[in-house]
């Protein structure tokens, strides 16, 4: 089998069909996973994504290239090659990428997951010859416990933070992790307060359609009564800044995979962490290389060596395609350096 | 034990201290004494005795999770904690046993050391079928040792004091020694009774403060208020003799018995009622301080032989005198004592007793020049001891100061990189440095210390983008960042490939400024080694 996708210097590239997929630098055609800015970067002239995420990408990238937004399924032809897009679970308008040529169907998966979210649409399986998966959390210790279960221990933070006067700061990414949080949040509770990076994902996610709880963005006209009672949603960057100040005693909590290691935890110092994650488990990693079926897997982004090994060795072929440079620090860090640029705009 | 995995969780999930005795409180107040003592045993850093190989439990668990031994390596390589790693690839369990710690102890854990392997696989997998990934967590934690969750002694005894009503200093003193993690012992531990000592018991240790190496001497005030002494590097020790018994401490609460027979017997000659002070050297006939390195051989020791006792004899360095007669005088100016000391050694004229050298200068010009002689006496610096002061508890300013000399430093290149453990856990913190031997760099030093956060980050990134080559958990990097090591001495060693031995390695800096080819060299090394008054070898 001959792959119709290859890996160069500027990500992976279908050259019969003459389109990159995420491509890392400018490029003529972009076919984009999803809105994250390690995935959808500036610059290039003609961009293809999904219809459910053209507001998070149009936050991203030059307003002047040409767009294509397509519904999922939508079938687009580039010579001869016929793409389609998929729901991949992983934040509104994510989607795992299908190109179909001559018969032969290889699924780009972006980043995903198979839990439900209620902010965007649930991954898909998808049969295939040739897989391409992400792999930031592909090691047996990461086992995402029940995502209700998360998010009720949250609630719960937040109500003993209000017994005790404490204001809870819960950090998340500005795109995806922050409203799904917020869809978890019982507003009942209290004010949902938002740090401005946030804000502006939030307000791109409600010109999307999706229904989200009432926020109050931190600004100068903030009345300090609000603010005991308060949950303050806002960017991980933010931890440890003199915008903390204003909220006077807090609890800070972060919400990501990462937090599965203790180590990892600490040296945050951070009071909590929870268990919530965008990426696939090692369960749920598994369980969409034995759907997608596929005669060959190549793992990108994460401990993609040692899934690789891990497939081979029970009769998989797979071959890892992570890029030396890229591991599972470096993805946190990439995000983390967006929001700040954000953060400060 | 559902309770001890909440308080460890909780104390774990806070930096705060008033937090930490909050929670510490709170479990005390809730178990039963028994509970509390194994609690109180775990937290001041003692652990129970190896009950199973860690080869197999790792191989135990890699199997409970169905991957391949390699994989479970990998994992750990990740998170940096063996426990944690067995925690979190075997899988969870739906139910959960709440049967108390004590019952965990006596009726799960300390059995396993007596079974064959085979039943024991079949008992580690029983309880890992009953613990979530958190209990699992600390059961794991108290069978693989190593029992860190940021509670120091100090904040354990806030706790236990706060808990009891009893005073802070009774505590501590209480909890010297060899405690038996038991409900009697607990018991005894929070008893408002306040008096009552058993013979053996030491007082809690006086230690000083350091003096920074390029600090202006002058703000200490008056020299002549000070008692100056060698800093060794040796084995501090409390001497206690009552009842017609002797006994030997070390700062650790450890009871050493059997190491130090020669002092033993001496100390037999002291009167009753009587606690001093000082510290163990390897010291020859001449009455010359051997190095560091040939007391650590009778370190650790079951028994001493013959042949060990003659090559490395042992004299112990009394500074101090904190009980005579029976009574105690910490409360006692530093001179005082000092006089009381050296009346009492005039009279026991005994070889493995001495007291300390006191080292004689009249101003802090002076002295500083002595100090700057620190190494030609394979000293660290100078101690310097009010003399008006008590004997205090820990660490109190200005009664104590260590003054040491400036650390020998080496600019080195890194060359091997590992993740680290714990708090670091992910993250490559573990560096292994090298210097030039020719158009060669040869590994010299491990340093896992003294780069601040971010720059930690900076390395980590580096070495992920430029590892040439892997060696199971460790990188190989492309030899390009200079940074400048510490260490406090320097020797030939048989068992180092670039056959020289740092004590006490750590960065000092990151030398932005220098390039590889500015790195020192290994004859540079063994420059520094030559200017050592006694260069000793790796026996």
């Amino acid at each position: 089998m001959q792959p119709i996708i290859e890996q160069t210097s500027a990500g992976l590239y279908c050259p019969i069909g003459d389109f990159y997929i995420d491509p890392s630098r400018p490029v003529h055609r972009a076919v984009i996973t999803h809105a994250h800015s390690d995935h959808a970067r500036f610059g290039s002239q003609n961009y293809l994504s999904s219809v459910e995420g053209e507001h998070l990408l149009r936050l991203r990238v030059n307003a002047d290239a040409e767009f294509m937004f397509v519904k999922y399924g939508e079938v687009v032809n580039r010579g001869g090659v016929k793409i389609s897009l998929h729901p991949a679970g992983h934040i509104l308008g994510s989607s795992q990428i299908r190109i179909e040529h001559r018969g032969q169907v290889t699924v780009i998966t972006g980043d995903y997951k198979l839990e439900p979210d209620p902010t965007c649409s649930p991954w898909e399986p998808i049969s295939c010859h040739h897989f391409i998966t992400e792999s930031t959390f592909g090691l047996p210790i990461f086992r995402w416990p029940s995502q209700a279960t998360v998010q009720d221990s949250i609630n719960h933070w937040w109500k003993t933070n209000q017994e005790e006067g404490r204001c809870s700061v819960l950090y998340g990414y500005a795109i995806g992790k922050s409203q799904r949080l917020l869809a978890g949040l019982d507003p009942s509770l209290g004010p949902i307060l938002t740090h401005g990076a946030v804000e502006k994902g939030i307000q791109a996610y409600r010109d999307s359609g999706l229904a989200l709880a009432p926020t109050r963005y931190v600004d100068q006209t903030l009345t300090k009564d609000l603010i005991p009672k308060s949950l303050v949603l806002a960017v991980p960057s933010a931890h440890g800044t003199s915008w903390l100040k204003r909220f006077g005693k807090i609890s800070t909590a972060m919400a990501s995979g990462w937090c599965m290691m203790r180590g990892w935890r600490r040296r945050r110092s951070m009071d909590q962490g929870f268990l919530i994650s965008d990426h696939v488990d090692w369960p749920s990693l598994l369980k969409a290389v034995q759907l997608a079926d596929a005669e060959m897997v190549w793992v990108d982004h994460g401990f993609s060596q040692v899934v690789a090994r891990y497939l081979n060795d029970n009769g998989q072929p797979a071959k890892s395609i992570g890029r030396g440079s890229r591991e599972e620090n470096e993805d946190e860090q990439n995000i983390n350096a967006i929001l700040s640029t954000e953060a400060a705009s | 034990m559902i309770r001890f995995a909440n308080l460890y969780k909780q104390l774990d999930a806070t930096t705060k201290t008033n937090q930490k005795v909050a929670a510490l409180v709170d479990y005390f107040s809730l178990v039963d004494a028994a509970d509390a003592a194994w609690a109180t045993y775990f937290l001041a850093g003692n652990r129970l005795s190896r009950l199973i190989p860690t080869r197999l439990l790792r191989q135990w668990a890699a199997e409970a999770a169905g991957i391949p031994d390699w994989l479970f390596e990998e994992s750990y390589h990740s998170v940096g904690d063996l426990a944690e790693t067995i925690s979190l690839v075997v899988p969870p369990s739906q139910s959960q046993s709440d049967r108390s710690l004590t019952d965990w102890i006596n009726t799960e854990l300390s059995p396993l050391g007596q079974l064959p392997p085979q039943d024991q696989q079949q008992r580690i997998l029983e309880i890992w079928s009953k613990t979530n990934t958190e209990t699992r967590f600390v059961v794991m934690k108290l069978m693989t040792g190593g029992f860190r969750v940021g509670v120091s002694k100090g904040l354990l005894i806030r706790a236990l004091a706060k808990h009891s009503g009893v005073s802070p200093d009774v505590i501590a003193h209480r909890m010297m020694g060899q405690w038996e993690p038991n409900r009697e012992s607990f018991e005894a531990l929070v008893n408002p009774d306040e008096t009552g000592w058993e013979a053996s018991k030491p007082y809690p240790f006086c230690l000083a403060n350091p003096i920074p190496a390029d600090k202006n001497i002058n703000h200490l005030g008056d020299s002549n208020r000070y008692i100056a002494e060698w800093k060794w590097d040796g084995i501090r020790c409390q001497i206690i003799r009552r009842e017609s018994q002797v006994f030997l401490w070390s700062r650790g609460d450890m009871l050493m018995e059997n190491t130090w027979p020669e002092i033993e017997a001496a100390a037999e000659k002291i009167p009753n009622g009587t606690v001093l002070d000082g510290e163990i050297l390897a010291t020859n006939s001449e009455g010359s301080v051997l190095p560091f390195d040939q007391l650590q051989r009778r370190i650790g020791r079951k028994r001493v032989g013959k042949k060990l006792l003659h090559e490395v004899p042992v004299v112990f360095h009394a500074f101090d005198l904190l009980e005579l007669n029976s009574e105690d005088i910490r409360q006692l100016p530093f001179h005082s004592r000092r006089e009381r000391l050296e009346v009492l050694f005039e009279r026991l004229n005994d070889t493995n007793l001495k007291t300390t050298e006191v080292v004689q200068a009249n101003q802090w010009q002076d002295l500083t020049e002595k100090r700057s002689r620190s190494r030609e006496n394979l000293a660290e610096g100078l101690m310097l001891k009010r003399l008006d002061s008590p004997y205090s508890v820990g660490r109190v300013q200005g009664h104590w100061w260590k003054w040491k000399v400036a650390a020998e430093t080496i600019d080195a290149v890194l060359i091997y990189a590992q993740k680290g453990h714990g708090q670091r856990a992910n993250l490559f913190t573990d560096y292994t440095f090298a210097v030039w031997d020719g158009d060669a760099l040869v590994p010299f030093a491990k340093a896992y210390s003294g780069l601040t956060r971010q720059e930690i980050q900076q390395v980590d990134r580096f070495v992920r983008q430029n590892t040439n080559d892997t060696f199971g958990p460790v990188r190989s990097v492309t030899p390009q960042l200079v940074m400048e090591i510490a260490f406090e001495g320097i020797r030939k060693s048989k068992r180092h490939k670039c056959g020289v031995a740092t004590r006490f390695p750590r960065i000092s800096r990151w030398r932005h400024d220098k390039q590889p080819a500015d790195a020192n060299t290994l004859s540079d090394l063994h420059r520094l080694i030559e200017s050592y008054r006694e260069p000793s070898s790796d026996q």
